[in-house]
């Protein structure tokens, strides 16, 4: 065996420690107390994806009271999410579905856990609860052409 | 006596290109910081045909973090593997013709940079297109990186042929374990390119499969860091204690460091990929704690790296519980720019932990602060251990005495605070929610808060020093090269504090690159026969958006 000093030896032991408990938080957290990252939802033809389907026409619907779903398309030239504006009464559960129909784009709502990448050709879906009255923006996190700096959008809770 | 000239030149060639690509490749960096402070310089420099804030943000990621290193990392560790086998290339023509292709990749890729037809940033996401022959310089320059490295493996295999049952020294060892990793990580974007994107990109196939070509990018793209820091750890662990005048003060265990991030730094690429729509968690949980398993060879680096330096400092006199720090050689610039770098990199090395966390990861994930996580890394951590490398390294290559020692120190120092004040001007806008890759001047006035103004000037003012800092490091390269006071400069290598017998299993290749091998299948192999069976050849090429 290798010699190792005393204070090496402490030095691996709190080491092995802190990541025993950094992943124990993080896999709590995840996967007893649902902070979640996003996973496969569905696939989707990015060349078709605008035409036709829930895609189509985006926008909020509701489900049930205080209960949406919302479509968005992320789209390059001109540098938008459609739809910009999204209005829901406090105490709302909105599952967002996003897509991108040309290159990749990111969707990040402020205030919220949602931080997702828009690929061509995959869904994602996020959902947040909407306790505070205010407005939050969601912006575009991945360069996506010289527009990029200009595509948000906005989700206003009434 | 070998002086190794054949491979100076190789490494002097290949060390000339890397600074040459870091001063042109910096010089965009402040550009970029300006504009966030609100002040954009770009539509000014329109006449000298720079045509966007992205393609300046594009020359400089690929210029510093891709060309900059790669040419120093296989420049240096050439020569690093000679002196420590001491025995030259066995094949120098090898070395050159890989030069040879590196250059030429790069001339390649250099074109439509300039030419504005190949803003697709350095991560190059399809489906942003760049033209063909911008992937094919790429690859070019990875080929010729791995050429390099053949030729140091064929050096030590012949070493090892004459050398019948030795342990091969500690710096060439750490040395073919950065360019084996190298070798490895790399099959990910090679796969990328050759398959992927030239089909592609030549108008072979009508569409590419995005959420793949992602995968495959960063298969290599994280161990691409580990490549970077690899090189700088060869100086810490097997250089620095000499110049801080002391030893190493663990051998077996820095041989173990480098063993484990062979093993371990390529199987964790999803953490980069958090989230990504096509990835079910349970895989990106495992990458996140093979990630966080990394953080173990880099907490036994911290430990065996300061106490080696404390080593040096009580050999030159130093006392007490930390009073020893001061008797460390602060006016060696070498020793003072790389133990600076430490100190940095240490702290993104806290923040790297929170990158890795998985869901913490949210918060930040694709926001500014990840750039100015990677600026205390790469930017600093390797960047100005590198610098430091240099400052012994031209008069050892030269001859000649490194020029304005006092000139040399304020530059590290001044890259010290300047970067301390960008990033955290960096991470503030992260935690703030400002997306990285932006405009922010422009994103500001969109959907910016008041709050970010701060952060936003101190990122401004923390580039401008770090330029101020660069400036006057290409004044001393420059004022050495042409210094007619001589110096007979060599090259520290540090010696072990205890003499112990390296255990086989500290010098055997085969467990530790099976067990990698395995541990990619593992983390990696059912993901991607899934993607392979439920390919999405769908997404078209675009290359009129910038």
């Amino acid at each position: 065996m290798i010699h190792v000093h005393v204070y090496e030896k402490w030095w691996i032991g709190l080491t092995v420690a802190m990541l025993i408990a950094f992943s124990l938080a993080i896999g709590v957290s995840g996967f007893m107390m649902g902070i979640q990252l996003p996973s496969p939802e569905a696939l989707v033809n990015p060349n078709t994806v605008a035409k036709q389907g829930d895609f189509a026409n985006p926008g909020l619907k509701e489900l049930a009271p205080k209960k949406y779903v919302a479509y968005i398309r992320a789209e390059a030239n001109p540098w938008k999410f459609r739809p910009e504006k999204i209005e829901v009464p406090v105490g709302s559960t909105v599952t967002f579905y996003v897509t991108a129909v040309d290159v990749q784009h990111g969707f990040k709502l402020e205030g919220t856990n949602i931080n997702v990448q828009i690929l061509p050709g995959q869904v994602s879906k996020m959902t947040a609860t909407f306790n505070q009255k205010g407005e939050f923006p969601f912006v575009c996190t991945e360069f996506c052409g010289v527009g990029h700096q200009n595509m948000f959008g906005k989700l206003i809770v009434k | 006596m070998n002086t190794f000239a054949v491979e100076r030149k190789i490494a002097g060639w290949h060390i000339f290109v890397a600074i040459f690509a870091l001063s042109l490749g910096i010089l965009f960096g402040p550009l970029q910081a300006w504009e966030h402070m609100g002040w954009n310089t770009y539509p000014a420099l329109q006449a000298v045909g720079l045509q966007s804030y992205y393609q300046g943000l594009t020359l400089h990621g690929v210029l510093n973090a891709l060309v900059w290193t790669t040419f120093f990392i296989t420049g240096f560790l050439t020569y690093v593997v000679a002196k420590s086998l001491n025995r030259g290339m066995t094949f120098p023509k090898l070395s050159w013709a890989a030069f040879f292709v590196m250059v030429i990749g790069l001339v390649m890729a250099a074109i439509p940079l300039l030419l504005n037809l190949a803003t697709v940033l350095y991560t190059m996401y399809p489906p942003l297109q760049a033209p063909w022959y911008y992937y094919l310089g790429l690859t070019l320059v990875v080929v010729g990186s791995w050429m390099s490295g053949w030729s140091m493996l064929l050096t030590w295999n012949a070493w090892r042929k004459d050398n019948k049952g030795a342990t091969t020294p500690f710096l060439a060892l750490a040395s073919l374990i950065s360019m084996v990793l190298w070798q490895i990580c790399t099959l990910g974007i090679a796969s990328e390119i050759l398959v992927l994107i030239l089909p592609w990109s030549l108008g072979l196939v009508p569409g590419i499969d995005v959420q793949l070509s992602r995968t495959l990018f960063w298969f290599t793209g994280h161990p691409l860091v580990y490549f970077w820091l690899l090189p700088a750890y060869v100086s810490w662990y097997g250089m620095m204690p000499k110049q801080a005048g002391g030893k190493l003060f663990s051998e077996p265990l820095a041989r173990l460091a480098f063993w484990l991030f062979l093993l371990l730094s390529t199987p964790l690429g999803f953490h980069h990929q958090y989230v990504d729509p096509g990835i079910p968690e349970g895989w990106k949980f495992l990458h996140a704690v093979l990630t966080l398993s990394v953080f173990f060879p880099s907490m036994l680096t911290a430990f065996n790296v300061v106490a080696s330096l404390e080593n040096g400092g009580r050999a030159r006199g130093g006392t007490g519980l930390l009073m020893w720090i001061r008797s460390l050689p602060w006016g060696d610039p070498s020793f003072t720019a790389q133990s600076l770098a430490m100190i940095v990199f240490a702290f993104g090395g806290v923040g790297g932990v929170i990158n890795a966390s998985y869901n913490v990861n949210l918060v930040i994930h694709n926001t500014a602060w990840v750039p100015g996580h990677f600026h205390t890394t790469v930017g600093t951590g390797v960047t100005l251990t590198f610098i430091g490398i240099l400052y012994w390294l031209i008069p050892h290559f030269t001859g000649k005495a490194l020029w304005g020692r006092k000139w040399a120190l304020w530059q590290a120092w001044l890259w010290t605070i300047g970067v301390a004040i960008f990033s955290q001007g960096l991470h503030r806008l992260g935690l703030l929610g400002a997306p990285r890759r932006t405009m922010l001047g422009v994103a500001t006035d969109n959907y910016g808060t008041p709050e970010w103004l701060f952060p936003r000037l101190m990122t401004g003012l923390g580039g401008t020093i770090m330029l101020i800092s660069f400036c006057v490091f290409l004044l001393v390269v420059i004022k050495t090269m042409r210094n007619k006071e001589t110096a007979q400069v060599e090259m520290p290598v540090a010696e072990a504090l205890h003499h112990e017998t390296i255990p086989a299993w500290l010098n055997n290749w085969q467990p530790w690159l099976v067990g990698a091998v395995v541990l990619i299948l593992i983390a990696y192999g059912p993901m991607l026969v899934q993607s392979i069976a439920q390919l999405q050849m769908t997404s078209p090429g675009f290359n009129g958006l910038w």
